[in-house]
């Protein structure tokens, strides 16, 4: 069978990995070991697939894994720092945004994308960033809430790292 | 209630692995050599197998076994992961010579890959004898139409040759002396649709062969007992020949009550002796997995001129499609969980559950009482309002209370007879005045018909109760083991499907123990290494396993105290424990840490702390819940806006109230697609015409309306610490709440659902003609 080689960097490691032309980057990811990406769908309406691919959230399932070479790519298994949660994963475990679980990677990341590029979002912003990730477990009003808190906790960290005083 | 883990909003005990995407659910594990496994859909709605000749797929280079209605053993059984006996008909078999639905199946490949196994199901020829299908529920019944099951072998089907799955008729009092009792009678049908689950995670199977040869069965099941009983008889095995293991599973809804794929795989394992992986796409998701019942309903109701019910009659026709799985069950609970709200003395309930050669229709959240409470709540609505009483004050004066007997349960149960409920608990008088008060009722009742324009806005509300467990019939066990560290092994059979199950026992547990919820691991539906439990359905988790839990805590508890009463030379009696510690009551305040105990008990006395506890109840407490909906209905368009939905929902204790409210949150939000938009729909030949999410709406973050839930905790006496149920009841409100916020609106009553914006128009259109027809009629 035909094969390619790819260079790609997840998780901040840089890898080499040997794909088949036409794979897909979700099924690519799963069969390195990267289990929390969601296969949901495979039309790109869920989300549950969601990475992020040089910073902006994508559906996994939508693109060829060819495609992104020499790419950054942002899994959830890379959003901890060892033990340390995310303030997003902090947020989302104290806020009850957490039911099945399936969607919560591909949320998170969506909200993650959303953070990094506006730190201080709307209510109305997070629902719109979060309206590609289905969920069929809470009804979106914890996970709405849970993004709005690591923003502000995230605002706070920031602001001490600059030696100014947390809110 | 003096607790201090009950009742606490404490992290998810699995909630760490979940967001950190470690590898938790069924499909995330690789094992060497493992087959993909695909199933040959039926494209004909209704057709016999002529001839089928899988030669040329078993050819294919990396197919390694195909699977067709000649390979494998014929035996009767029902999907439904119901007890046993399954009240549901056996009428399924794991491959068959005829096909029943656009989707059945008709054969099945396991494969070195995806694309080889896809490959080989298009080289599998198949001749097809295509016979008249029964798409239409309504035409089931009818004399001509085709026969659906007219294979001898099924049993338990009510009438198999008018394709009638299952018949009820139950009546407490005299209805027909009830309604010429009253002083009005109001009559109306009602529609309702083929939902979907729509659970982020599809159906997946892995099998394999353990190396004692034993059949193990990793899947995403809401039922582990009931599907390794049901495989082992479908494959001829013994049951202690199965091990199923549940993983963390990606939602449920009750789709996953269902023994499904587990059947297909473990064949194609023993065929093989190769791990194989059977996942439904999400395609396959919407018409192969299961669904709501569609039900026509018709309610009859006679009250008194102050607005006393005497008598109710609902008479319903459901389709099951094509195979009887939860057929007399769901439809039961159409009767026996929604008339019961008004406390009539008349009460009567028939239905028949009729095949078509449609999807198959299943357990989903609610289980027949959402189509119920949509036909009641929507009559009792609009009763009101002929009588000139307000809607609460109609349910206040009419509405099941503590103390009430609920005797149509008594003749109607899990598909047979029932026991009487008695009302012990309830917090629905509360419900309606807290709702009412944070919706701002009073107000906006008078005031938002008064905003006129194109835009109509309305406010609506109802009721709903569900059960909490089914009674006398499912039951659970739990087992607890002490480690020297003072942590606890609690080992249960229950299935948690991403509700929190697994938080809300080990908070029991912790609590009963008097530890940290950090000191106790919870392992759950694994038919090997947790003690019987009859699975996640019916509401039945917390009130059933959670009783288990606390039994066998309470026991572990003495045998703590009995040997700390030892190192602290007293009597256990003196001694109480909490927070990791066991401590004297008295003044001395002498203390022993459980993990001391611990020590003492495994390396002093060589005795390990443990044991287990069975447990069932005879009565199924009903957790209450009331849906305020206010809407903005565009006359122009036909759209319907929900603008906030007010949810009050009586869950007895809620052991973790953010969980619960998580619970009520998410039902709230099925209970709104099932209200607006999602209904799978069928073409004329029965293939689905909108199977994945960009035609099948679910709701998304940004069409959300603001959501606003309040818990009203009550204690009831069966529970563990008061603690009923939370999960279903607050999907059942919600659509008529909606179409009565519309009716408020627009002056419209809509029968049917999904209320789409052309039903919208077309009923806002039929008004507008019937009032020119008044008006012509008065100047005449």
């Amino acid at each position: 069978m035909k094969t390619m080689p790819l260079a790609v960097t997840v998780n901040g490691v840089a890898r080499q990995w040997t794909i088949r032309p036409g794979e897909l980057l979700l099924d690519v990811l799963r069969r390195e070991g990267f289990f929390g990406v969601k296969r949901g769908c495979e039309q790109g309406e869920c989300g549950a697939c969601t990475v992020l691919l040089n910073g902006k959230a994508v559906n996994s399932c939508l693109i060829f894994a060819g495609h992104v070479e020499g790419s950054e790519i942002l899994t959830i298994e890379g959003l901890a720092a060892g033990d340390d949660l995310d303030p997003l994963q902090q947020a989302f475990l104290d806020h009850g945004a957490v039911q099945c679980g399936f969607c919560a990677p591909g949320m998170i990341l969506a909200a993650k994308a959303l953070l990094d590029r506006q730190p201080d979002p709307t209510e109305e912003q997070v629902r719109e960033a979060l309206s590609g990730n289905y969920c069929r477990c809470t009804g979106y009003r914890k996970p709405v809430e849970a993004v709005l808190a690591a923003a502000g906790k995230k605002r706070g960290v920031s602001r001490r790292n600059h030696g100014e005083v947390a809110r | 209630m003096n607790t201090s883990i009950v009742g606490k909003n404490l992290r998810k005990v699995d909630g760490v692995k979940l967001v950190t995407g470690a590898p938790a659910f069924t499909d995330d594990i690789q094992m060497p050599g493992m087959l993909y496994g695909k199933i040959l859909a039926s494209p004909h709605a209704h057709a016999r197998i002529r001839r089928i000749d899988a030669g040329r797929a078993k050819a294919l280079p990396g197919v390694h076994a195909v699977l067709t209605h000649e390979d494998v053993p014929r035996i009767p059984h029902t999907t439904a992961g119901q007890a046993w006996p399954e009240p549901s008909p056996y009428d399924t078999y794991l491959l068959d010579s005829k096909v029943r639905f656009v989707g059945d199946r008709v054969a099945a490949v396991a494969a070195e890959s995806r694309a080889i196994a896809e490959k080989a199901l298009r080289l599998i020829d198949v001749e097809y004898e295509i016979l008249p299908a029964v798409l239409d529920m309504e035409q089931a019944m009818a004399s001509g139409a085709s026969i659906i099951h007219d294979e001898p072998d099924s049993k338990n089907i009510y009438d198999a040759r008018h394709n009638v799955a299952a018949h009820i008729f139950r009546e407490i009092g005299n209805v027909d002396e009830g309604f010429r009792e009253a002083d009005f009678v109001f009559e109306r049908e009602y529609r309702t649709q083929r939902q979907q689950h729509a659970m982020l995670e599809p159906h997946i199977t892995i099998c394999w062969l353990d190396a004692d040869g034993r059949l193990v069965i990793r899947s995403s099941t809401q039922v582990p007992y009931h599907c390794r009983r049901q495989v082992a008889m479908i494959l001829g095995i013994p049951v202690g020949r199965v091990h199923v293991i549940k993983p963390r599973i990606g939602g449920g809804f009750g789709g996953k009550q269902e023994m499904l794929l587990e059947d297909l795989c473990g064949a194609l394992t023993l065929a093989t002796r190769r791990p194989v992986k059977i996942e439904y796409t999400r395609e396959e998701e919407f018409y192969m997995a299961r669904s709501r019942h569609p039900q026509i309903l018709r309610l009859k109701m006679g009250v008194k001129r102050d607005g006393t019910v005497v008598a109710s009659h609902l008479k319903v026709l459901a389709t099951t499609g094509a195979y009887g799985s939860h057929a007399s069950t769901v439809q039961g609970n159409t009767g026996s969980k929604v008339l019961p709200l008004y406390r009539a003395p008349h009460l009567r309930f028939e239905c028949d559950v009729v095949y078509t050669n449609t999807p198959v229709a299943g357990a989903f959240r609610g289980y027949g009482c959402p189509q119920g409470f949509f036909a009641q709540e929507s009559l009792v609505d609009e009763i009101a309002q002929k009588l000139g009483i307000d809607p609460l004050d109609f349910r206040r004066k009419n509405a099941i209370r503590q103390g009430d007997i609920d005797k149509l349960s008594a003749q109607l149960g899990e598909g047979k007879e029932g026991l009487p409920r008695v009302i012990r608990s309830c917090g629905l008088p509360e419900c309606l005045t807290r709702a009412a008060a944070a919706i701002e009722w009073d107000l906006k009742r008078h005031l938002l018909p008064e905003r006129g324009g194109v835009v109509r806005h309305g406010i609506g509300m109802a009721c709903a109760m569900q059960g909490s467990g089914i009674a006398g019939i499912d039951w659970a066990s739990a087992f607890l083991k002490m480690n020297e560290d003072g942590s606890f092994c609690l080992q249960v059979g229950s299935a948690d499907v991403g509700g929190g199950a697994d938080t809300v026992l080990a908070q029991i547990a912790a609590e009963t123990l008097g530890v940290t919820l950090d000191k106790i691991i919870i392992m759950s539906g694994d038919t090997d290494f947790t003690p019987f439990d009859t699975g996640a359905y019916a509401s039945s988790t917390t009130i059933i396993t959670g009783g288990a839990v606390k039994k066998a805590a309470e026991k572990v508890r003495a045998q703590i105290l009995n040997l700390a009463a030892k190192m602290l030379e007293t009597t256990a009696e003196n001694l109480a424990c909490g927070n990791n510690e066991v401590f004297a009551k008295g003044p001395s305040r002498k203390s022993v840490s459980v993990a001391d105990v611990a020590l003492q008990a495994l390396y002093k006395e060589k005795l390990q702390i443990m044991d287990a506890a069975s447990h069932f109840n005879t009565d199924s407490p009903p957790p209450f819940a009331v849906t305020f909906a206010e809407v903005a209905v565009d006359t122009q368009t036909g759209k319907v806006r929900v603008d906030r939905l007010v949810t009050a929902v009586d869950p007895g204790t809620a052991i973790n109230p953010i969980q619960a409210e998580g619970q009520v949150e998410g039902a709230v939000t099925q209970g709104l697609g099932f209200a607006l938009t999602e209904e799978l729909m069928l073409d004329e030949k029965g293939r689905p015409a909108n199977p994945n999410f960009l035609d099948y709406k679910i709701f998304s973050a940004k069409d959300m309306p603001k959501l606003t839930t309040i818990l009203v905790e009550t204690e009831e006496p069966l529970g563990p610490f008061g603690a009923k149920s939370v999960s279903e009841v607050p999907i059942n409100a919600v659509a008529p709440a909606i179409a009565n916020a519309i009716f408020h609106a627009a002056g419209v009553r809509i029968c049917k659902l999904p209320i789409r914006p052309e039903e919208m128009l077309r009923a806002l259109c039929e008004r507008d003609r019937e009032h020119e027809q008044e008006e012509a009629l008065v100047t005449k």
